[in-house]
């Protein structure tokens, strides 16, 4: 599949990376510290080639055995399998709960379950959904395949990488065991005060929740930096800004959007926590603080999760939609700008939450022109999908089912989004299941399905084997039809009247039929999920071997093995188009002339991808985890006694003193 | 499947029309604008929908040869792309515009306060509403709880405030909601135009029994709703039969005082609802059951087992106890 | 090894499921809970006085639902109309280490149920019994008597001094005894 570049084909690449290619002279302009005399003891990649070269990269960048090389590896393909595994078991489980929830709704007073359980499960239940799934599910595609869509061999600061999935990971597993010790949080996944505050909400269960914020946050912003750096910084040499794949720009634009919007999360769960624990009195309108500020904080983050969610499923729609309309995307520029515009504007609408609360007319009907404004960049992404899939030539695999299904249950929730961007209707419809059956659409619409499409997609590379198509095909007609019977209904039961979080309801009601089939198709949809899972498991263990690019795709992750060998490629690949694969079929021009026996990798300009420098990237090391351990510790503690800030920092920095370390040898730069 | 869904389709319209709480009933001018503002915004989105997965079918036909390259593109088929999104970004934009405009102007309808005949203060409680109708006479105000009387075709201004968390007002059939906040007041306007029992209930979760706090607002004629008032208005009438004035004993020996109040006895507790005239409402338990004497006895014997985690405690009663509390309570008219 | 290891999480765990239960439906059969406590530590004899307790008392006063609702029902039934916020007005303070008649849950109870000389009325009949527990777990949370965890947070109002979980642990003497710091300067 790749060969090493020769020196006439050098002409059509950037000047640079002839220089990483071990050949010296004759470059004017070149940069002084890519000038380096090569150290005769070290072995270059221009100097073996074939299986030697692969088994040798192989050992450099691989990950150790055993447990303590488990728990240090930095390797961003072992990270993000992993982080891919945890959201799904916490989909799993966040979908259980929502399983219960629809048993109890589906006759009126019914005394399955009790309203102290009910308030929890629905609390886990969008807990779990929104900051253990949805979140980190974009993230955890974005650790995956990024760093192997730019051509490089690692996540930009890898080890900051491991460490905010170990604290991703802890956080869950201790809202979880909370939820299993009747410590569940039960005041709702958005905690509005008064309910979630010290009077309201006795015990320690909304401070779990809002601890647990704190560990989402700190493990997402840990994400997105190193998304946006290797973004930016570790493309391969000749990928120039508008030769990034799309599914790149989405988690680029969603990287920033995670930075910008988070803090105000974190900012509203540490007051509350301060309010509870500490009694200060910033939500406390006696004391002359406001609990309307609470609501603002959390919609200034809480929208734009929305779009956290939904912009990593816009990159997968944008792959696939490529991929199997075997045709270049129509409206590259078009497709970047409107997520850009998508990022930006996703903070411009969080008042359209709060319309109930007795706002100013003029204010909220300033937010409805910039909440109904979004469907325009939205409306240019669908459309430009369209159109590639018209001038295309569409190959009917799962992963192409599942976006078609994303379109149609998508757009049916865009569009009644547009309902609720209106003040007016919004009074009438917000706050019930309306509401219930809008964002289900749009999330489970439009990440749900695209995900799915994403695991058939790209389940060859993780694994090396392909997914059953028969079944994907029933998967994918079971969870169409059970989602529309369990969501559509929803919206009519939320226009006679029924609110959002209620436990049960009178039979007087007239809701008991629609409940009904709302359960029924829940049931439906759990069970294709079932499917999804037998699926997974068996094709894991007995699908017919992929090969390096089953789908004949044209993005660079397609060049690596499957799955891919620790180091991800030979020699790093040199872009020429947006499509690689799709431009050079037969050889991939590539650079040579990193070590082999160092973790050295390419670092390029930030807006014309030439090869700047090279540059080791950290070994693997136990400390991440340890300092993941220790911030785990200090994060319980402080829910119980302030003095955790206190005693819980010095472990914290002797653990972070461990993992920066300066250490002489293999890591010198040069 | 297709059918199944066209049948749920059109069995929209139909559904979503009847019921006590259903938005699409409209029973006053605010809701009747509303509800036709929502089936315009339907029609409109409807048909957006409609063309949009037309384009998506339509585009899923194989246009390519098999052997093409796919980063080929024809120029002409590229312009007639990008000429074709453009326009249907621009009509997106179009309908984008025309919607805000409408959902402006009905704004500015709904929410232009005309002059009420009568100004109410609810304030909301775990798990119940707290009613006082104002009056510029202080002999004219009471409070009573969960029943709201209305005289129909009058505007009436409601005033939001709360006791302890966020609760929202919301009578479907009348009007939009609006939240309760705890150290805020918000005001909210109310019409019914014709007569008729509607259901309320709170909107905005607060708590284990968030489910069951309702509220009925009763639209009636002037005269009823005058007659009404000053029945309200007066004490209640001590019994006169001897299985009554026993209830009345137990009530007033009982932990009932302590939270409930009744004019004219001395049960003064202000915490729970007025029972003043309980007897007169359709609904205790704020909208959960029916005012009957058997009704009212299994709530006072097991307050749990019906609204579990209710503030209303379970109290010692002696078997013969129940039956002539519960005959006093429903003869509180 | 790994039993140590085990044990104390178990019992944290069980804990934490005691602390954080709603128990909000009372046995409606029951009758009032009989405690047989002593006022003073005085008794004929060595050994002390005999008591039986139900230990009731402990599943209150451990448990932060019971005393979140006992703080509610301070306020509705107003116990802080003679006993302020625990500061004491016209009836004595609640929050410090002085108990004419009692620190102990079941002391409180009793004084609740049946009142005492010079003021304190007697609360048999009027409030349940279920609730009285939880107000006397509530005063018990005044001087941090309780486990931080289950005490109450800064209530929605003007607050007069720290939240009960942010008080110093209290120490509660016996009965009838008067600590040295309560003592009049002889």
């Amino acid at each position: 599949m790749t060969k090493a570049i020769t020196p006439h084909e050098l002409d059509a690449v950037p000047e640079v990376t002839r220089l990483a290619t071990g050949e010296r002279g004759g470059v004017s302009g070149a940069r002084s510290e890519a000038d380096y005399s090569p150290d005769p003891k070290e072995l270059r990649d221009d100097q073996v080639d074939g299986p030697e070269l692969t088994a040798r990269l192989a050992k450099t960048w691989g990950t150790q055995k055993g447990l303590i090389g488990a728990l240090s590896t930095v390797d961003h393909k072992v990270i993000g399998r992993r982080y891919i595994i945890t959201a799904l078991f916490f989909l799993f489980l966040g979908g259980l709960s929502a399983v219960a929830m629809r048993l109890q709704l589906a006759r009126p007073e019914s005394s399955l379950i009790g309203p102290d359980l009910y308030n929890q499960l629905f609390t886990m239940h969008g807990t779990t959904m929104m900051f253990l799934f949805g979140v980190p599910i974009g993230e955890a595609f974005a650790v995956y395949l990024v760093p192997l869509m730019v051509g490089t061999r690692n996540i930009a600061f890898p080890r900051l990488n491991a460490f905010s999935y170990y604290v991703y990971l802890f956080g869950g597993l201790m809202i979880w065991l909370a939820f299993m010790l009747n410590i569940g949080p039960d005041v709702g996944w958005f905690a509005y005060v008064p309910l979630s505050g010290p009077e309201f909400s006795p015990g320690k269960r909304a401070d779990i929740w809002a601890q647990m914020i704190t560990f989402t946050e700190v493990a997402g912003i840990s994400v997105a930096i190193s998304v946006i750096v290797t973004v930016f910084k570790l493309r391969a040499p000749g990928m120039t800004l508008d030769r990034i794949p799309l599914f790149v720009w989405a988690e680029l634009i969603n990287s920033f959007v995670i930075i910008f919007a988070m803090p105000a999360v974190v900012t509203a769960s540490a007051l509350l926590l301060m309010d509870r624990l500490v009694g200060t009195h910033i939500f406390n309108p006696a004391e002359g603080g406001d609990a309307l500020l609470y609501q603002h904080l959390f919609w200034f983050f809480g929208h734009p999760e929305v779009y956290i969610i939904f912009l990593p499923a816009t990159g997968w729609v944008s792959a696939i939609v490529v991929t199997f309309a075997r045709r270049q995307a129509f409206g590259y520029i078009a497709l970047v700008l409107s997520l850009i515009a998508t990022g930006f504007l996703s903070f411009g609408l969080w008042v359209h939450h709060m319309f109930t609360t007795g706002l100013p007319q003029l204010g909220a009907s300033f937010f409805t022109a910039s909440s109904m404004l979004i469907a325009i960049p939205n409306g240019i992404q669908i459309f430009c999908w369209i159109a590639t899939l018209w001038d295309g030539r569409p190959v009917f695999r799962t992963p192409l089912l599942f976006v078609i299904g994303f379109f149609f249950i998508f757009v049916a929730g865009g569009l009644s989004g547009i309902m609720l961007a209106s003040v007016p209707l919004d009074a009438q419809v917000h706050d019930t299941f309306f509401v219930v059956a809008h964002f289900h659409y749009v999330l489970i619409g439009g990440n749900v399905f695209p995900l799915i499409g994403a695991i058939y997609y790209w389940f060859p590379k993780f694994t090396g084997r392909m997914m059953n198509e028969r079944l994907g095909k029933w998967h994918f007609g079971l969870a169409f039809i059970g989602f529309n019977v369990a969501f559509f209904p929803m919206h009519i039961t939320g226009l006679m009247g029924m609110p959002r979080r209620v436990y049960t309801y009178l039979p007087e009601m007239g809701w008991g039929n629609l409940n009904m089939i709302s359960t029924i198709g829940a049931a439906v949809f759990f069970g294709s999920f079932l499917l999804f899972l037998y699926n997974i498991v068996t094709s894991a263990r007995r699908g017919p071997l992929a090969g390096p690019n089953p789908w004949n795709a044209g993005t660079l992750e397609w060049a690596s093995a499957s799955p891919p060998m620790p180091q991800n490629f030979d020699r790093i690949p040199i872009v020429t188009n947006r499509e690689p694969l799709w431009a050079h079929r037969d050889s991939l021009p590539v650079a040579a002339g990193l070590s082999v026996e160092n973790r050295e990798q390419i670092v390029s300009t930030v807006t014309a991808g030439r090869a700047d420098l090279r540059e080791s990237t950290p070994e693997p090391s136990i400390w991440p985890f340890l300092s993941a351990v220790a911030i785990t510790i200090l994060f319980v503690g402080s829910m119980f006694t302030p003095w955790a800030l206190v005693w819980g920092t010095p472990p914290l920095a002797l653990a972070l003193i461990g993992w920066f370390w300066p250490k002489a040898g293999t890591e010198d730069e040069r | 499947m297709k059918r199944a869904f066209s049948i749920l389709l059109l069995s929209l319209p139909l559904a979503g029309c009847q019921g006590w709480q259903s938005a699409l009933d409209a029973q006053g001018p605010s809701a009747q604008a509303l509800a036709e503002m929502f089936w315009i915004f339907v029609a409109v989105l409807g048909i957006v929908w409609v063309l949009t997965m037309t384009a998506l079918l339509l585009a899923l036909r194989r246009r390519r040869p098999a052997d093409a390259d796919p980063l080929s593109t024809d120029p002409g088929t590229e312009r007639r792309m990008t000429i074709t999104v453009s326009v249907a970004v621009a009509l997106t934009l179009v309908t984008v515009i025309a919607l805000t405009g409408l959902s402006y102007a009905a704004q500015k309808v709904l929410f232009s306060h005309k002059d009420g005949a009568l100004t109410l203060l609810v304030t909301g409680q775990q798990w119940w509403w707290k009613i006082t109708y104002e009056n510029e006479q202080p002999n004219l105000v009471f409070t009573t709880a969960n029943e709201i009387h209305i005289p129909v075709g009058k505007p009436v201004l409601i005033k939001l405030e709360s006791a302890d968390v966020i609760h929202s007002f919301w009578v479907p059939n009348l009007t939009g909601k609006m939240d309760a906040i705890p150290g805020r007041q918000n005001q909210l306007q109310i019409q019914a135009d014709r007569p008729g029992i509607y259901r309320a209930q709170c909107a905005e979760f607060c708590g284990l029994q968030h489910a069951h706090m309702g509220m009925l607002v009763v639209a009636e004629p002037k005269e009823d709703f005058e007659r009404w008032r000053n029945h309200q208005v007066s004490s209640a009438i001590p019994p006169n039969d001897p299985e009554r004035q026993r209830g009345m004993e137990v009530f007033l020996s009982k932990p009932c005082i302590m939270c409930h109040q009744v004019r004219g006895t001395d049960a003064g507790g202000k915490v729970a609802p007025d029972l003043t005239h309980v007897g007169s409402r359709r609904y205790i338990g704020a909208g959960t059951l029916e005012t009957t004497r058997g009704n009212i006895a299994a709530w006072i014997i097991d307050p749990h087992g019906i609204k579990p985690g209710v503030n209303m405690p379970t109290i010692q009663l002696e078997p013969d106890e129940v039956q002539p509390l519960a005959s006093y309570l429903e003869g509180l008219k | 090894m790994r039993t140590l290891l085990i044990l104390p999480l178990l019992a944290f765990t069980l804990a934490a499921c005691e602390r954080e239960d709603r128990e909000y439906r009372s046995n409606p059969v029951t009758a009032e809970s009989q405690e047989k406590i002593a006022l003073v530590p005085l008794s004929a004899g060595p050994g002390g006085p005999t008591e039986q307790r139900s230990g009731l008392g402990k599943e209150y006063e451990e448990n932060a639902f019971h005393i979140s609702q006992g703080q509610r029902f301070y306020v509705w039934f107003n116990c802080n109309g003679c006993h302020a916020n625990g500061g004491g007005d016209s009836g004595p303070a609640l929050m410090d280490d002085r108990w004419i008649y009692g620190g102990q849950i079941e002391n409180i109870v009793q004084t609740i149920r049946e009142g005492r000389p010079n003021g304190m009325p007697s609360f048999r009949g009027k409030i349940p019994d279920d609730q009285i527990w939880q107000i006397a777990a509530y005063i018990r949370s005044m001087g941090r008597n309780v486990p931080k965890p289950a005490a109450p947070g800064r209530k929605d109002d003007m607050s007069p001094g720290p939240a009960e979980q942010r008080r110093p642990p209290g120490e509660v003497i016996d009965g009838g005894q008067v600590p040295p710091s309560a003592q009049m300067p002889q």
